[in-house]
């Protein structure tokens, strides 16, 4: 079925040709699973290595006289203190301290900042970030770019076939450089919790560059699916479901994207909200929950206590197929938010019992450099 | 076997109706994790939730095809989930209905009507 309202990423033909069940996402056309489906890939990708295109979502580069700067004040990150070649995980913050987006913003060369924002709200983010950084910064949109991940354990072997110098690069370190006969942007992160890349390039090379990846044996096309289950195992937040704009950080456990120098100066918006979580004051929390038997709990689940009271809420999920069991995550007030704490989670009407557990749920295998 | 809209299937014998989902509609949900069967004794209206299958994105319901009581589950779907891709028109049954009116069968599809169904979709 083609909805002619729905945008095609430049891979659009070769998701259909190799057979991608193709569903609405955020206003595109999306491969949500290939012919192996969603469970091969998933464990595909923790094996050797998966190929996503996330062509959907926004890049752009901030310019300006002292973009670092500005883009503090949209977010609670430490930017001025963001080196050459290194990328860091943020957030966008409304006045009240509610998350507007997370996103990525790295210095891939001296050309300001490369930004990277989840498709469903990328037209809002940018407008947001222009206004409220207007005469600062000027925003250039990618629009003409594409964005291939390589997730996996044999992705770093994989690329390094044809860029040997990301051999070189360590988890969150982003660099421009010449490849495939033209400049892109390589970045050592991901949305797995596997080491791997993501890899911005333009539209015009990007079929020639999926396909070439393709022909290696270690690589095999991976959809939105997996790319969920995956997300959901290494225990990342997905926007609009997992963090919203009255969500704050430290609600949502992203306390780590708050900078210590910018806590100290108190100067991000919401500020004052999110000291009064930092001293203790904190409604709820984000915690993971492995499902101890019964049937996935998906979002909107209730979660109860021991008494039966509704405690919260599942914001997101589903089966873990590297745990074989079923795992979500949800919001609990912080003194039921102990790994250990035991909780239900209704499905249907039924109360299954379900545990706080640590997240990641399956650990993170990110390449650091010692 | 007799097949409905919804791409559920139903084999009768005398007055006790097999019901499960189409080889087709095992392909579409993609990979089943969880299977939700029903309590036996339970009276089923047609149109009825009668199984809950859980893929890893989504659980969709499958509806009781004729109207009956429960007097049977597949008991061998809660260790062995996907059998129901693996075998959807065989091994991968969820429940076994006592029919209160065959009635009810006459508007379902046969094999060849199925098959023009799915052809139309």
């Amino acid at each position: 079925m083609t909805d002619p309202c729905l945008k095609r990423t430049a891979l659009y033909d070769a998701h259909v040709a190799l057979g991608a069940r193709m569903v609405p996402f955020a206003g595109y056309q999306m491969p949500v699973q290939y012919a192996d489906g969603v469970l091969k890939e998933h464990r595909w990708t923790r094996d050797q290595a998966g190929l996503f295109d996330v062509s959907h979502m926004g890049q752009a580069r901030l310019r300006g006289v002292a973009p670092l700067a500005a883009f503090e004040e949209v977010t609670p990150g430490d930017f001025i203190g963001l080196k050459p070649g290194k990328l860091r995980y943020s957030l966008l913050l409304n006045h009240k301290g509610g998350i507007i987006d997370d996103l990525m913003a790295g210095r891939p060369d001296d050309d300001g900042l490369y930004l990277v924002v989840n498709a469903g709200g990328k037209d809002g983010d940018f407008k947001w970030i222009a206004n409220e950084l207007a005469g600062q910064v000027k925003i250039e949109r990618l629009e003409n770019h594409a964005l291939l991940a390589l997730q996996g354990p044999k992705a770093a072997a994989v690329l390094a076939v044809h860029i040997p110098a990301v051999a070189g690069l360590g988890f969150m370190e982003t660099t421009r450089l010449s490849a495939f006969g033209t400049d892109v942007i390589v970045s050592r992160s991901g949305y797995t919790g596997e080491d791997g890349f993501e890899i911005s390039l333009p539209n015009a090379i990007a079929t020639e560059v999926w396909t070439l990846l393709l022909c290696d044996q270690r690589v095999r096309p991976i959809g939105l699916g997996a790319r969920d289950s995956l997300r959901l195992e290494a225990g990342l937040p997905l926007y609009g479901h997992d963090a919203n704009e009255t969500i704050s950080p430290i609600q949502a456990g992203l306390t780590f994207a708050v900078s210590k120098r910018r806590r100290d100066a108190g100067d991000f918006p919401g500020y004052s909200r999110i000291k009064r979580e930092l001293d203790g004051d904190l409604a709820c929390v984000r915690v993971g929950l492995r499902v101890l038997e019964g049937a996935p709990a998906r979002e909107g689940a209730e979660i109860t206590d021991a008494s039966g009271a509704v405690v919260g809420e599942v914001t997101s999920g589903g089966f873990s197929p590297t745990l074989s069991s079923a795992i979500a995550m949800g919001f609990v007030p912080p003194a039921l938010a102990l790994v250990g704490t035991p909780l239900s989670v209704i499905v249907r009407g039924k109360s299954q019992p379900a545990q706080v557990v640590a997240m990641p749920f399956v650990p993170h295998r990110y390449f650091r450099k010692s | 076997m007799f097949f409905t809209k919804d791409h559920e299937w139903i084999k009768v014998d005398g007055d006790v109706a097999t019901v499960g989902i189409s080889a087709y509609a095992a392909e579409q949900l993609g990979d089943v994790v969880f299977v939700e069967v029903p309590d036996l004794g339970r009276i089923l209206t047609v149109g009825d939730s009668l199984a809950v299958v859980e893929s890893v994105k989504a659980a969709s319901d499958v509806y009781a095809p004729v109207s009956g009581e429960v007097v049977e589950a597949n008991g061998d779907l809660a260790g062995a989930p996907e059998t129901v891709n693996a075998d959807p028109e065989g091994a991968g049954w969820f429940a076994k209905l006592k029919i209160v009116d065959a009635s009810q069968l006459k508007g379902l599809m046969d094999r060849a009507a199925y098959d023009v169904f799915l052809a139309s979709l």
